[in-house]
């Protein structure tokens, strides 16, 4: 065990969210208590799932840094998996999409040790040149660019983007894994702050579609509250779990904000584009595993670098 | 008991990890048996995937029946089809004695069992639906009452079709039908499995791979 890698400040944020989710339990009962209806059986299910990917989560970054950094291969696993289900492939390149797979362990290795030099071109360099060969090797050049351009675009957003995430644990090296488990806790929670303040705010004010064509549910109201209330929460867990000064938590938020909606919007597109509502039925209330982390896979990379470029 | 616990180590995270299952009318499943599930068939993971979907004691009362030239022909295979999979051997062969070939299955069907079939016989070509073999007409002449639940999968034979070594993770969709009954005209029942078959295929809406 690895507890005391924990600072007593991630402790409080936290505890922080346990109590938020405990409230919204706690309303959404008394919500369907008062008025049973359809919408708040889905809200009380998207409560009950977040209970549990928190608890994932938070067992996956406090246990150990080795055991965060596997948790997040296989987020990335999972995530890659959705993808390439969605995707109508031409048969002939089943192989080009086994070797997409095996980008996630040779990540998570250079991550491990931590080569930032290699974690940062191994995928867009030599993923980018050799993933072609396999599919000119089997000889099937219907589809061909279609096959190599999604499974390119599946691992950068998917393997290159969310193991930024995982690079922020051993971003100033590893000894110091404590600030990285904080700046992790810090983009997440912001993360999915956003998104659901978005759907509040939204709810609550929404009337000028921001992207009917896209996402029709998203209006302008629900971007720029979301964005303010991720600001004002980044502003409030900047001093315990982050180096940043005010001004730079103020921009990290209004950033994971912007961000967060753009990574969202982008895998609306492509849904809308295959012509589905959910990538797939893993978390019960939320559709698949990248309708939760299609946020991250703008806000991950975007971040990281952001953090490193003003702060290591 | 032994064997339950063999699966959920050595198959189920297999299957909900490394595969994961995007299932639809899971309420359709009989919670017991006896009943037949009769399934397209493409890839050797189908019998996994469908044994996966039943838990506790529903699946220790669930067997597929398998060709037994084919999954007893080495002892690891031997003890992985009977020990985890507890398969039903038939042999293929050409018989006009299907009462004397069907014995076991209808022994474990009295028993109140759950039989998985694959009545196109073999594995197709991936996700590509070949024609059903009417040997599922003759084993339901023998127990008229029993259910028949038809279960469409999409998914397998893009992880592991037949012929190919590697293995690709995706997910797979299974989509469970109405359960029907057998009628005495071969004609009419085959249409019927033909029909909800089909009816499971459209409703996935599978683009062509």
């Amino acid at each position: 065990m690895n507890l005391n890698l924990i600072t007593e400040e991630v402790l409080y944020v936290l505890v922080a969210i346990v109590a938020v989710l405990i409230s919204s339990s706690v309303i959404s009962f008394i919500m369907k208590k008062r008025r049973p209806g359809k919408t708040l059986d889905e809200v009380s299910l998207r409560i009950r799932s977040w209970w549990m990917m928190f608890a994932i989560f938070t067992i996956a970054l406090v246990i150990h840094s080795t055991i965060s950094l596997i948790f997040m291969a296989l987020l990335c696993f999972l995530a890659l998996k959705e993808f390439f289900s969605l995707i109508p492939f031409n048969r002939a390149h089943r192989l080009v999409l086994f070797w997409a797979y095996l980008t996630i362990p040779i990540q998570f290795f250079f991550i491990y040790i931590g080569s930032y030099g290699m974690f940062i071109i191994f995928i867009p360099v030599y993923m980018f040149l050799l993933i072609p060969i396999q599919a000119i090797i089997v000889g099937e050049t219907k589809g061909f660019l279609h096959s190599i351009a999604s499974v390119q675009w599946g691992i950068m957003l998917m393997v290159f983007g969310l193991s930024h995430l995982a690079y922020l644990l051993v971003l100033p090296g590893k000894e110091n894994s404590v600030a990285g488990a904080g700046l992790v806790l810090f983009l997440v929670v912001l993360t999915q702050v956003n998104d659901v303040a978005q759907f509040i705010w939204g709810k609550m004010l929404g009337k000028r579609k921001i992207l009917p064509k896209v996402s029709p549910s998203k209006t302008w109201e629900g971007f720029v509250g979301g964005a303010l209330t991720t600001t004002l929460i980044a502003v409030l867990l900047a001093p315990l779990i982050t180096p940043f000064s005010l001004i730079s938590s103020m921009i990290a938020g209004l950033y994971i904000g912007l961000t967060g909606f753009i990574g969202d919007v982008n895998i609306s597109a492509v849904k809308r584009d295959l012509n589905i509502k959910d990538t797939s039925t893993a978390i019960p209330g939320h559709g698949g595993i990248l309708d939760r982390v299609d946020s991250l896979t703008y806000t991950a990379p975007l971040f990281l670098h952001f953090t490193r470029f003003f702060y290591f | 008991m032994m064997r339950n616990i063999l699966f959920s180590i050595l198959v189920r995270p297999l299957i909900l990890f490394i595969l994961g299952l995007n299932i639809r009318h899971y309420e359709r499943l009989p919670a017991k048996g006896p009943c037949v599930i009769i399934a397209n068939h493409n890839s050797h993971l189908d019998t996994l995937v469908l044994m996966s979907l039943f838990k506790g004691r529903s699946f220790s009362k669930t067997r597929p029946v398998a060709a037994g030239d084919y999954f007893m022909r080495n002892k690891y295979l031997k003890f992985f089809s009977t020990k985890v999979m507890n398969i039903i051997p038939i042999h293929r062969k050409i018989t006009k004695d299907f009462r004397g070939m069907f014995e076991p299955v209808l022994e474990s069907l009295d028993e109140d069992g759950i039989i998985i079939l694959f009545p196109e016989g073999s594995r197709g070509e991936a996700e590509q639906l070949s024609k059903y073999k009417s040997g599922i007409y003759y084993l339901m002449r023998e127990r008229p009452d029993v259910p028949i639940i038809p279960v469409f999968m999409h998914g397998l034979g893009k992880a592991l079709p037949k012929g190919s070594k590697v293995f690709v993770p995706f997910f797979v969709d299974v989509l469970i039908g109405e359960p029907f009954n057998y009628t005495d005209n071969r004609k009419v029942f085959m249409e019927t499995l033909n029909c909800s078959m089909d009816k499971l295929q459209e409703e996935g809406r599978f683009r062509s791979w």
